[in-house]
C-alpha cells in the first residue's frame, strides 16, 4: 500500500515484562510421574488423579491434529515444563497473604487485586502460571451463594460439584489438546451460581504466563444452576520471549434449565515479534452445554498468540435453548488463527447465532472454521451465520471453512459472508476530515467489529477497542 | 489564501496536471470547469493531499505556508475541506461519532478544548437544517446505504459542521436531481462568509446558477486554458468546450 499508511510504526507489546519470582517447578518432561506429581502438589483426591491418568493414557494414544490451517514446528512435549508456581503462593491463602511482587505484577497489567480499588461490580481471580494467586470479592459473592474460586480450591472445598460436572461437556477423550489438558491441568477458575440467582458481579479471570518454557494448562468450569445468570470475562497476557510457549486450556460451561451464561474473552497473549519469532501457541477447547430454555453466549476478541486454535461451541441439548458466538479475530505480522465455533442442535426449536469478524494484516493468516449441525430430532432449529473478513495490506490471507450438516428438514439456516479490504480511499476520506492514519484505521476497524463489541460488558468494550488499535499498529505497508 | 503556481502532478507515469497557476483570495468563489479527463478532480485531490497523486513540480501556498509539505490530515485541520465526488462508506461508524472525531481533531489542532457528545449534538442538529436532513441521519453509518443524493448532502452537512476556510466541492452536482441540487447549493450559499473561500469543480453550468462564482477557469488537458467571470460559464453552456480545446491545442 502507499506511503501514507506505511509510515506507522510498530508499538511494543506493553505486557511483555517478566516478574522475578522464585518458582517451584516440576522438571520438564511428561510422563505418568509428571501427572502424579502435579496431582500431589495440588493435594488432589484419588478420583481426580485417576481421571488425569486415564486422560494421559488416552492422550498417548492420540496424534496431534494436522487439519487446522496453521503451520508450526512440531512441539516437543518432553521439553515443556508442566507445573510452575511462585513459591510464595500457599494453597487457600487469603488476599492479604499475597506476595507484594505478584500484586505489583497485576497492578502493572492494570488489574488491581485490592478490593477497595477494584472496579466496582467485578470480581477477579488471578492466575499466575500454574496457580491462582487470589480471588477478590469472595465474601460479597458468598452472600448470594455464588462460588467463585480457583479450580484447585474448588476441588478441595466443593469436590461433589467438581466431580459431577468435570468432563461432562468436554470429555478427556475429546481431542488431543483437551486430553493433554485433562492430564496436566494446573489451575483455572471455578464458578457455581445457585438456582435462581443472578450473579451480582461480573466475574473475571486474568491469566498470566510468566515462567519460561512453561505451558499453561488451565481448566475452567462454570455451572449455572436452574434459572441462574452469570457474565464472565477472561483476559490473558504473557511476557515477550523468543521461544514459543504452549497454552492448552479447557473451558466447560454447564447452563441448566432456564439459565444464562455469557462468557467473554479478551485474548492478548504475546503474539511473537514482527518477524514471527516467539509467541504463544493457543490451543484451546471451549464448549458449553445448554439445557432447556437456557442460553450460552460466547464473545471473543482474539488479538494475541502466534497461533490460535479454538472453537468455542454450544451443544444445544435442551428444547428452546440458544447458543451465540460473537468473534473478532485479528492477525498481524506472522500470526495465524484458525478459529470459529460449533453449534450442535439437539433439542427442538433451538436457535444459534454466529457473527464472526476476521481481520488480517501483515503476513497474518486468518481462518474461520465453523460447524452447524442439526440432529434428526431438532425440529424447528434455526441458525444465522455471518462471517466477514477484512484485509489490510496485500500479504495477508482470510479463509472460510463453514461446515453445515442438517438431518432435519424443518431447520432454517442462513449464511452470509463478505470479504473487504481497508482501502486507501477510506483512509484518505478520514484523513481529509482531520483524522490521522492510526485513528482512521482504528475507526474503520471498530466499525467493522461493532456488532461484536456491543456484546462485550461495558467495562471491557472500550479496552477491547483500544487493544485492537494497538495490535493493528504498523499493520499496513 | 491559496496560491498555486505552475503545479504539475502525475498518476503513476502519466502527467495529469501540466502547470496550473491559480490564486484564491478570502471570500471568493472560483469555479473550475472543463471536459472529462481535463484534470479537474485531480486538482481537487492534489490540494487535499491524496496520496495517489505525485506532485512533480510547482508550489502551493496556503495562508502563507507550504501546503505540499503538510499531511492530508493537517491540511484538513488547517481548514481545507474536500466534498468528495464519490463519498466513501464506513460501515459501523455513525455519522455523529465520525463527525465528532473530526471536529475534535480540528479543535485540538487549534489548541481548543474537545467538545462533549451532548454539546456537539446541538451543533449537529442545528446544521442538519442547512441541508434539510432529519436527525436519524446522525445515527446512520457514514454514507453506508445512502442514496447518491444523500451522500452529497451528507458532504455538505459535514462541511457545515466543520466550517472550513477553504471548501472544495468536487462534482458535488453530479447525480443530483434538481431539488437535491437546490438544497446542496443553498447549503453552500448559507455557509458563505467574507473569510471563507470556495472552489467549485463542475462539468456543467447548472450548479453555477445557484452558486454564483466570482471567477470561472476552464481546465483542459491539465492546463487552465481560459479564465473569466461568471459569464464564461454561460458561454461554455452555449458553445461547449470544443472551441476552447482547439485554442488550447493550437497554443500547445
Amino acid at each position: 500500500m502507499s506511503s501514507s499508511i506505511e509510515s506507522l510504526v510498530n508499538k511494543e507489546y506493553q505486557y511483555g515484562f517478566v516478574t522475578d519470582v522464585e518458582s517451584d517447578a516440576i522438571p520438564p518432561g511428561l510422563s505418568e510421574e509428571t501427572v502424579r506429581l502435579i496431582s500431589a502438589r495440588k493435594r488432589e483426591p484419588e478420583w481426580l488423579l485417576d481421571w488425569r491418568l486415564k486422560a494421559f493414557r488416552r492422550w498417548q494414544a492420540m496424534t496431534e491434529p494436522r487439519w487446522p490451517n496453521v503451520k508450526y514446528k512440531t512441539i516437543d512435549y518432553q521439553a515443556q515444563t508442566y507445573y510452575s508456581a511462585p513459591r510464595s503462593v500457599k494453597p487457600l491463602q487469603s488476599l492479604e497473604e499475597v506476595d507484594p511482587e505478584l500484586l505489583k505484577t497485576y497492578e502493572k497489567l492494570g488489574i488491581s487485586l485490592n478490593e477497595q480499588k477494584r472496579l466496582s461490580g467485578v470480581a477477579v481471580d488471578a492466575i499466575f502460571d500454574s496457580v491462582s494467586v487470589g480471588t477478590t470479592m469472595k465474601a460479597e459473592l458468598k452472600k448470594h451463594g455464588v462460588i467463585f474460586c480457583s479450580f484447585g480450591e474448588a476441588v478441595l472445598e466443593h469436590p461433589e460439584l467438581v466431580q459431577r460436572y468435570l468432563g461432562s461437556v468436554v470429555p478427556y477423550s475429546d481431542n488431543y489438546f483437551a486430553a493433554l489438558n485433562s492430564a496436566v491441568f494446573s489451575d483455572g477458575s471455578f464458578v457455581y451460581i445457585p438456582k435462581g440467582v443472578r450473579c451480582p458481579l461480573e466475574l473475571s479471570t486474568y491469566f498470566r504466563i510468566n515462567a519460561a518454557d512453561t505451558g499453561q494448562f488451565e481448566r475452567t468450569l462454570i455451572v449455572a444452576d436452574e434459572g441462574a445468570y452469570v457474565s464472565y470475562l477472561e483476559g490473558c497476557t504473557a511476557p515477550k520471549r523468543s521461544t514459543n510457549q504452549l497454552h492448552a486450556a479447557v473451558v466447560e460451561i454447564v447452563s441448566l434449565d432456564n439459565a444464562q451464561v455469557k462468557y467473554s474473552t479478551v485474548q492478548n497473549w504475546y503474539a511473537g515479534d514482527k518477524d514471527g519469532v516467539g509467541g504463544i501457541y493457543n490451543f484451546v477447547t471451549k464448549r458449553g452445554k445448554a439445557f432447556t430454555n437456557s442460553k450460552i453466549s460466547w464473545t471473543q476478541v482474539e488479538t494475541g498468540s502466534a497461533i490460535t486454535w479454538k472453537y468455542p461451541s454450544v451443544i444445544l441439548q435442551g428444547d428452546n435453548s440458544v447458543g451465540e458466538f460473537y468473534s473478532v479475530a485479528v492477525v498481524n505480522n506472522y500470526q495465524q488463527a484458525d478459529t470459529g465455533t460449533k453449534m450442535i442442535h439437539i433439542g427442538k426449536n433451538t436457535k444459534s447465532t454466529i457473527i464472526s469478524k476476521g481481520i488480517s494484516a501483515g503476513h497474518g493468516q486468518n481462518s474461520y472454521r465453523g460447524q452447524v449441525k442439526v440432529l434428526g430430532k431438532a425440529s424447528g432449529a434455526r441458525n444465522y451465520t455471518q462471517c466477514d473478513s477484512m484485509l489490510i495490506g496485500n500479504q495477508c490471507g482470510a479463509h472460510t471453512f463453514p461446515y453445515i450438516e442438517i438431518a432435519n428438514n424443518t431447520a432454517t439456516l442462513e449464511h452470509e459472508a463478505s470479504t473487504s479490504k481497508i482501502g486507501e480511499d477510506q483512509i484518505f476520506y478520514c484523513k481529509q476530515r482531520g483524522l490521522n492514519t492510526e485513528h482512521a484505521i482504528s475507526l474503520i476497524v471498530a466499525g467493522f467489529c461493532k456488532e461484536v463489541f456491543k456484546e462485550l460488558p461495558m467495562e471491557f468494550a472500550l479496552e477491547a477497542q483500544q487493544l485492537l488499535g494497538v495490535s493493528l499498529e504498523g499493520s499496513v505497508g | 489564501m491559496l496560491k498555486i503556481e505552475n503545479l504539475t502532478a502525475n498518476v503513476g507515469d502519466k502527467q495529469i496536471l501540466k502547470g496550473i497557476s491559480l490564486s484564491v483570495n478570502p471570500g471568493e468563489v472560483h469555479a473550475i470547469m472543463g471536459p472529462n479527463g481535463s484534470g479537474k478532480s485531480t486538482l481537487a485531490q492534489v490540494i487535499a493531499g491524496h496520496p495517489g497523486y505525485e506532485v512533480t513540480g510547482g508550489t502551493v501556498t496556503y495562508e502563507g505556508q507550504d501546503l505540499l509539505d503538510m499531511d492530508a490530515e493537517v491540511r484538513a485541520q488547517q481548514g481545507i475541506f474536500l466534498a468528495f465526488q464519490y463519498p466513501v462508506e464506513i460501515p459501523g461508524v455513525s455519522n455523529a461519532y465520525f463527525l465528532r472525531a473530526a471536529y475534535n481533531e480540528i479543535r485540538k489542532a487549534r489548541g481548543e478544548e474537545e467538545v462533549d457528545p451532548m454539546e456537539f449534538l446541538d451543533v449537529m442538529t442545528e446544521r442538519l437544517k442547512i441541508v434539510e436532513m432529519g436527525d436519524d441521519m446522525l445515527q446512520r453509518s457514514v454514507n453506508f446505504g445512502f442514496s447518491g443524493g444523500e451522500k452529497k448532502r451528507n458532504e455538505i452537512f459535514q462541511m457545515a459542521v466543520l466550517e472550513p476556510k477553504l471548501a472544495i466541492l468536487d462534482e458535488t452536482d453530479s447525480g443530483l436531481d434538481i431539488d437535491a441540487l437546490r438544497i446542496v447549493a443553498e447549503g453552500v450559499n448559507k455557509l458563505k462568509r467574507p473569510d471563507r473561500s470556495t472552489i467549485v469543480v463542475t462539468h456543467y453550468q447548472r450548479l453555477l446558477n445557484y452558486i454564483v462564482p466570482d471567477f470561472v477557469h476552464v481546465l483542459a488537458q491539465g492546463r487552465i486554458v481560459r479564465s473569466g467571470g461568471k459569464d464564461l460559464a454561460l458561454e461554455l453552456e452555449e458553445r461547449g468546450y470544443d472551441w476552447l480545446l482547439e485554442t488550447a491545442g493550437a497554443s500547445a
